[in-house]
């Protein structure tokens, strides 16, 4: 392999990303870094209103105002995203990197049937005869779940999960390398959602499509995710393999996480929740961010930051816990 | 006492076509979005619409909300047939009955702050205004974690995150004490941890104010949780319907069945061992003949496709839709 190959699909080098509010500066995503290979599944996961929405739109450059990337670099296939101009950053939308975004509205034209979207994309993008971009839209709705017969619904005709799927199939039609998915599966029920998950699946074995895949649903990152990031009060607080993570997850935040999810083998038991409240971006607590929550904190954690450290060969985490 | 009933309700939506199509065929098509579906909530009950996208769940709930009008079928709420009800009536009727869209990016209006249209629904039906009503919309805000709620009081809808959304517009659903809520994946964007805070809150004003749910849901944990009795879905009918312990010790429905066994498990070294549902989901335009769910069957026979299945007690409170109830279980 060449050097060229052995660069990473994506790699962001302390990101920050600011809404400029009324009330304040909103630091959403603050300082993140992280590297992902060709053909990998991240699973992004964290609090809501934690920062991966904006973490997501601003690989794609897509962050609405007042919010604005203030300092760092995202790097993708090589090339700095961040210093492309706006008509070379739109090349890479779509094409090359695909967004399902949380929205539904913001990739579906209410005035536009739902089969045309992936046509349009398709013709516009690869200049292919229109008759063949509706074959190849058609497989694609089968590969999602919809059948042909809903080619020229309206999207609201369609059900909350129907549009999510729509949209999945808006992000996968023209192959891109990358694939950032914003709670892609929140209304699909188990088969379906099993169904989609497996044709990413295929996508990326096929293909090597990197997928950055933002959900709650740990147990989902758990079957397909290859690493797990983990956000908190925007930033990140561990990066791992998926594997070790469940094993023995290192921050005290990925710990109670995973304490609280629900699990359906169980009986009625009692549901756990992280005690204490999301804290401020705007002015985010001293020291850890954690750490007003942490049943570990100790004194320097409400006084310093700490660094990320790397725990074992590949495995990150922000936390003195593991530092020295 | 009996909150909601439903009674045979359809709602078939006509279908879009091409225009060739529209030429070639005078013949207009409907999606059976809902077809002949019954079923009865007690008051004080939450109740569970579970199945696959696109079987008529959210459809089910806007109508007994009298959002749309029914093909077919009527609606009673506490004892009175609201499914023709009109103008001032309908409009009072409302304040007792509230919902919580799916979509938190369609539902809010953009251009009015959090706190407007969380207080808004104080300010239709007359409940309070100014000073009053800025307290009991920061005590709602509080309630669903929307914290601290002067900083979301004045936000817009687009300043929030999705989960952000959705606490909104739980909090605009509850802040009028209603009597009945129709929750339509109320919580599908939430993290873990705070959706088991607002799971606790629902069921604690279940309690205190005697609240009835709707709840549609496609996770089978949360409404594990949550749920008194379930109703499954398919294909615009419902196939199994019962107390939640027996849905989930002795379900009997084949969909059901392959539902429990799809479920996630959060643990990377388990797969899934679920049971592969065969064949195309079936259109809801023309959907097969006999039990709907025949096509995908694994325990399919004869019968099946010719003959419909009937709603029957299995065992108590227990129903299920299959030719195969009786003998089929998964014990
Ligand atoms: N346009 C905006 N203006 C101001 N603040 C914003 C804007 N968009 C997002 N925020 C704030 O930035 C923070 C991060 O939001 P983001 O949407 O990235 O969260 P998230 O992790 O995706 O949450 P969720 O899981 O609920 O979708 C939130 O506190 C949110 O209120
Ligand atoms: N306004 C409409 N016009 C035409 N068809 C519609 C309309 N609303 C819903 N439908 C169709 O009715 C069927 C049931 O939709 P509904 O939204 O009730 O499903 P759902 O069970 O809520 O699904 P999901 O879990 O994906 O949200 C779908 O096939 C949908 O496309
Ligand atoms: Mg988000
Ligand atoms: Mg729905």
């Amino acid at each position: 392999m060449t050097s060229m190959n052995r660069k990473p699909l994506l790699s962001l080098e302390n990101l920050k990303v600011y809404y400029y509010t009324d009330e304040g500066v909103v630091k959403a995503v603050d300082s993140v870094s992280f590297n992902m290979d060709r053909g990998e599944t991240v699973g992004l996961v964290g609090e809501s209103g934690s920062g991966k929405s904006t973490l997501g739109l601003s690989i794609l450059r897509l962050i609405p105002p007042p919010g604005k990337i203030v300092g760092g670099k995202v790097f993708f296939d090589g090339i700095d995203l961040t210093a492309l101009s706006e008509d070379e950053m739109r090349k890479v939308r779509g094409k090359r990197i695909g967004m399902v975004f949380q929205d539904p509205m913001t990739s579906l034209n209410p005035l536009m049937k739902v089969g045309d979207h992936i046509v349009e994309t398709i013709v516009s993008h690869e200049g292919v005869p229109r008759e063949k971009a509706v074959e190849r839209a058609c497989s694609l709705l089968e590969d999602v779940g919809i059948l042909p017969e809903r080619f020229n619904d309206y999207p609201h005709q369609l059900s909350g999960g129907m549009r999510q799927r729509i949209m999945i199939a808006l992000a996968l039609c023209l192959k891109p390398d990358l694939v950032i998915a914003d709670e892609p599966t929140s209304a699909l029920d188990v088969i379906v959602q099993y169904q989609i998950l497996e044709l990413m699946r295929k996508l990326k074995q096929v293909y090597g499509m990197g997928l950055i895949l933002i959900t709650h649903d740990v147990s989902i990152v758990a079957e397909v995710a290859d690493r797990i990031a983990i956000m908190y009060a925007g930033q990140l607080v561990e990066y791992s393999d998926v594997n070790s993570f469940f094993n023995s997850p290192l921050h005290p935040y990925s710990e109670a996480l995973l304490e609280s999810i629900p699990n359906i083998q169980l009986s009625d038991q009692k549901l756990k929740y992280i005690p204490g409240i999301p804290p401020s971006l705007i002015n985010p607590p001293k020291g850890c961010r954690f750490h007003v929550r942490c049943p570990y904190a100790e004194h320097r954690c409400g006084e310093v930051e700490p660094q990320t450290v790397e725990f074992e060969r590949g495995r990150f985490v922000k936390c003195f816990r593991y530092v020295e | 006492m009996i909150q909601v009933q439903v009674k045979d309700l359809k709602k078939y939506f006509p279908v879009q076509k091409g225009l060739l199509e529209r030429i070639l065929s005078r013949k207009v098509d409907y999606v059976k979005a809902v077809d002949g579906v019954s079923f009865e909530i007690r008051k004080r009950e939450i109740f569970s619409l579970v199945g696959e996208s696109g079987c008529g769940k959210t459809t089910t709930g806007r109508l007994i909300l009298r959002l749309i009008d029914p093909t077919d079928g009527r609606l009673i709420f506490k004892g009175r047939d609201i499914t023709f009800l009109k103008g001032e009536e309908l409009r009072r009727l409302r304040k007792n009955m509230q919902i919580i869209f799916q979509d938190p990016y369609a539902s809010l209006n953009p251009r009015m702050r959090i706190g407007d249209a969380v207080g808004h629904p104080l300010e239709i039906h007359g409940i309070a205004e100014g000073g009053e009503k800025k307290s009991m919309v920061f005590e709602t805000l509080r309630k669903v974690g929307l914290e601290p709620p002067e900083k979301f009081y004045n936000a817009y809808p687009h300043e929030l995150s999705g989960g952000q959304r959705q606490r909104a517009a739980i909090a605009r659903a509850i802040i009028v004490n209603p009597e009945f809520i129709v929750a339509d994946e109320p919580i599908s964007m939430i993290d873990v941890s705070l959706r088991s805070k607002i799971l606790e809150l629902m069921k604690q004003l279940q309690s205190e104010l005697d609240l009835t749910y709707l709840f549609i849901t496609h996770d089978l944990a949360v409404s594990k949780y949550i749920s008194d009795r379930i109703g499954i879905m398919y294909l615009g009918e419902m196939v199994e319907l019962g107390l939640k312990k027996e849905i989930f010790s002795d379900p009997r429905h084949p969909y059901t069945i392959a539902l429990l066994s799809a479920v996630p498990i959060p643990n990377p070294r388990v797969k899934r061992k679920h049971i592969e549902l065969k064949g195309e989901v079936p259109s809801p335009i023309n959907p097969p003949s006999g039990c709907r769910f025949h096509t995908r069957c694994p325990f399919k026979e004869e019968t099946c496709e010719t003959e419909k299945p009937r709603l029957i007690e299995v065992t108590e409170n227990h129903y299920v839709a299959c030719h195969k109830a009786q003998t089929l279980s998964i014990n």
